[in-house]
C-alpha cells in the first residue's frame, strides 16, 4: 500500500529509528539542549561532551519522536563526534540545505563529503515539507546546546 | 423573527438518513488525494462544508450583502435581517430561552477569552478557585492562565480515569467555598468522553458556582439543550459544525451576561459615545464590537439548517454506529491502543500503535488518501496524563461510511506491516 514511501522511509532510517545509536545520557555531558516540535509532539534532549579543545568528544540523545526525527538524531550523534563547533555547525547547514533545496549551494570546506553522503537517506523529506522539521529537530537542539541555550524549537 | 420550518431535502428512512445521498451534498468528498478517494476522518479538527453553506455565503455576496446595523438602505436592512435571523436559528438550535442569550464571536477560543476577560476579570481574585479538567483543550486552559497571572486565583484540575471517563466524585471533591467557576469540556476532543453537563450545572447552581461548557465537540454530535442544562455559559464553533471558519457562538445566561462589562470596544457595541463618557448597549450587542463576520454568520445559519434537517439525533446515531464498528476492528489489531474508552463517548477514536510514532502513521495514512490528525491535539496535559507524547485521531462526521472506517483500520494494519 505504501511502496512509494520507501524513498522517505529508507531501510537505514527504519534501522536507526528502531535501534537508535547513542540513545543514552552520558554522565560527563557538559552541554545539553531540548528539542521540541509542538505540532507533532516530538521531544528530545541532545547531550554533548565538549573537551578542552572545543571538540565534541561525545554526543548522545534521549527522547520520543517519529521515525524521521529519531533516525536523524541517531545519525547526527555518530557524525558530530570529534568535530569542532564550527565543523558541526557547517555540517548542520549542509544537511539543512540537503533537506530544503533541490539544488543545494556549494558545501563549506569544513564539511567532509562522506559525512553528508551518510545523511542523504534523509533527503526524501524535501518532498514532505512538514517533515523537514522532524529531520532537523535534533540538529537545532545540537546547535542550541553548543551555543549554550537550553531549548530549541522547530515549530 | 424566527426560523421558518423548511421542507426536508433528505426524506428520512425510518432509522436515519441515506449517507450516500448526504455525501453528494459535500463537493470536496468527491476529490482524490494521492490518487485515492479522500477518506476524511478529521472532522473534529474542522468539518467539511455542504453545498448549502457554500451557496448561502455566495448568494449573500451576490445578492444581499452590505454592512449590518448601520444603514437605511435596502441592502443594509436585508443583511441585518438575515444576520439577526441566524441569532434566532442558533437560539433554537441550542434550545436557548431567548435570542439575547446568543453572542457571536470569531470562534470558541474567542468566546473563552471573552468570558475570561469580562466575567473573569470582574469576578476572580486572590483566594478564589476555578476548576477545569485534565481533558481540556488549550482554549479552556490558556485564557484562564493569562488572567491568573494578573488576578492571582488558583486553578484546580479535575482528573479523568484510565478509560478517560470523568469521575463525578473526584470532581465534586474539588468544589469548595472558594470555587467561583467550573469550566469543562462537554465532550473531549481527544477522548470523546461526554461529561454529564446537566448534573454538573445543577451541582454548581446549588453551590452558587458559575459554570461554563466547551461544546465545540458536543454540539456537532448530539442535540444540546440550554434549558435542560441551564449553564451560565456554553460555547461552540461554526467550522466544526459544517459551517465556515471565523464564526463562533457564546451562549450566556441572560442574568449573567447583564452583569458583565464589555471586553472589546468599538462600533456597534455602544449606545452613545462622547469624550466625556460612553454608554454601552445591552447584551448581546455589548459584546460584539466592530463589523461582525456577516458572511460567516450566514454560512453558520445554513449549516444549522442543514444539520437540523438531518436531525442531530440521527447524526449522533449514525456516528455512534461508525465508532462502534471502527473500535471493534481496531481492538483486534495487536499493538494498537485506544486512548479513551469511556461509555457513551462521542465519535472520536484516538489511538497509538506500538513502535510507530503517530506522525509516521499520519504520513502513511495520507498516502492512502486518509486524513486523520496526529499530535497533541491542543491538549498537552491530557497527553501527559496518558503517558503518550502524541496520538493519532480519527474523528467521524455525519458523512462518513462504514467502508471508510474499514479503510482506516486496513490502512493502520498496513502501517504496522510497513514498520514491522
Amino acid at each position: 500500500m505504501f511502496d512509494d514511501l520507501r524513498d522517505l522511509y529508507q531501510e537505514v532510517i527504519l534501522d536507526h529509528s528502531k535501534r537508535p545509536r547513542n540513545f543514552r545520557h552520558p554522565p560527563d555531558a557538559n552541554h545539553q539542549a531540548k528539542g521540541e516540535n509542538p505540532l507533532c509532539g516530538d521531544r528530545l534532549i541532545v547531550y554533548l561532551t565538549v573537551d578542552g579543545d572545543g571538540r565534541i568528544a561525545d554526543a548522545a540523545f534521549l527522547g520520543n519522536g517519529c521515525a524521521i526525527s529519531k533516525a536523524s538524531a541517531s545519525l547526527m550523534t555518530e557524525l558530530v563526534k570529534g568535530k569542532s563547533a564550527a565543523e558541526a555547525k557547517a555540517l548542520f547547514t549542509g544537511f539543512h540545505d540537503l533537506c530544503t533545496c533541490d539544488d543545494p549551494p556549494p558545501l563549506s570546506d569544513l564539511v567532509r563529503e562522506e559525512d553528508l553522503e551518510k545523511l542523504h537517506v534523509l533527503s526524501g523529506v524535501r518532498q514532505f515539507p512538514v517533515r523537514v522539521k522532524c529531520a532537523t529537530l535534533a540538529w537545532h537542539a545540537m546547535d542550541a546546546a553548543m551555543a549554550g541555550a537550553a531549548k530549541a524549537s522547530t515549530e | 423573527m424566527t426560523a421558518q420550518p423548511r421542507p426536508s431535502a433528505h426524506p428520512l428512512p425510518r432509522n436515519g438518513y441515506d449517507v450516500a445521498e448526504v455525501r453528494k451534498d459535500f463537493p470536496i468528498l468527491s476529490r482524490q488525494v494521492h490518487g485515492k478517494p479522500l477518506t476524511y476522518l478529521d472532522s473534529a479538527a474542522s468539518a467539511q462544508k455542504p453545498r448549502a453553506v457554500i451557496d448561502a455565503m455566495r448568494r449573500l455576496m451576490e445578492e444581499d450583502y452590505s454592512n449590518v446595523h448601520r444603514g437605511v438602505h435596502t441592502l443594509s436592512q436585508r443583511s441585518t435581517d438575515l444576520y439577526e435571523a441566524v441569532r434566532d436559528k442558533v437560539a433554537a438550535f441550542l434550545n436557548a430561552p431567548a435570542r439575547e442569550t446568543i453572542v457571536f464571536t470569531r470562534n470558541a477560543t474567542e468566546a473563552f477569552n471573552l468570558v475570561a476577560q469580562s466575567w473573569g476579570r470582574t469576578n476572580l481574585g486572590p483566594g478564589d478557585e476555578i476548576v477545569l479538567s485534565e481533558m481540556e483543550h488549550h482554549a479552556n486552559i490558556v485564557p484562564w492562565q493569562l488572567l491568573q497571572a494578573e488576578r492571582g486565583f488558583a486553578i484546580k484540575v479535575a482528573p479523568v480515569d484510565d478509560r478517560g471517563a470523568f469521575p463525578m466524585d473526584r470532581f465534586v471533591d474539588l468544589l469548595g467555598p472558594r470555587t467561583k467557576l467550573v469550566s469543562l469540556a462537554h465532550a473531549s476532543n481527544v477522548l470523546g468522553t461526554i461529561t454529564p453537563a446537566a448534573e454538573i450545572a445543577r451541582i454548581c447552581r446549588e453551590r452558587g458556582i458559575t459554570v461554563m461548557f466547551d461544546g465545540s465537540q458536543a454540539a456537532v454530535h448530539m442535540p444540546v439543550d440550554m434549558k435542560a442544562i441551564d449553564p451560565d455559559f456554553y460555547v461552540f464553533t461554526g467550522h466544526k459544525l459544517y459551517g465556515p471558519t471565523g464564526i463562533g457562538v457564546l451562549y450566556g445566561r441572560r442574568e449573567t451576561l447583564a452583569t458583565m462589562p464589555p471586553w472589546q470596544g468599538g462600533g456597534d457595541m455602544i449606545q452613545s459615545v462622547s469624550f466625556k463618557g460612553t454608554t454601552f448597549k445591552e447584551p448581546p450587542e455589548r459584546f460584539e464590537a466592530g463589523t461582525p463576520p456577516i458572511i460567516e454568520t450566514i454560512g453558520l445559519g445554513a449549516a444549522i439548517d442543514y444539520v437540523t434537517d438531518l436531525g442531530m439525533d440521527a447524526i449522533g446515531a449514525h456516528e455512534r454506529a461508525l465508532l462502534h464498528h471502527a473500535t471493534m476492528r481496531m481492538e483486534q489489531l495487536e499493538g494498537a491502543r485506544i486512548i479513551g474508552t469511556a461509555p457513551g463517548k462521542a465519535a472520536i477514536l484516538s489511538f497509538t500503535i506500538e513502535g510507530v510514532h503517530p506522525h509516521d502513521i499520519g504520513s502513511l495514512l495520507d498516502r492512502a488518501g486518509i486524513a486523520v490528525r496526529v499530535g497533541r491535539h491542543c491538549a498537552e496535559p491530557l497527553m501527559d496524563r496518558f503517558g503518550v507524547g502524541a496520538t493519532a485521531r480519527a474523528s467521524f462526521g455525519l458523512y462518513n461510511t462504514v467502508e471508510e472506517a474499514d479503510r482506516l483500520v486496513d490502512a493502520v494494519k498496513a502501517v504496522q506491516e510497513f514498520f514491522a
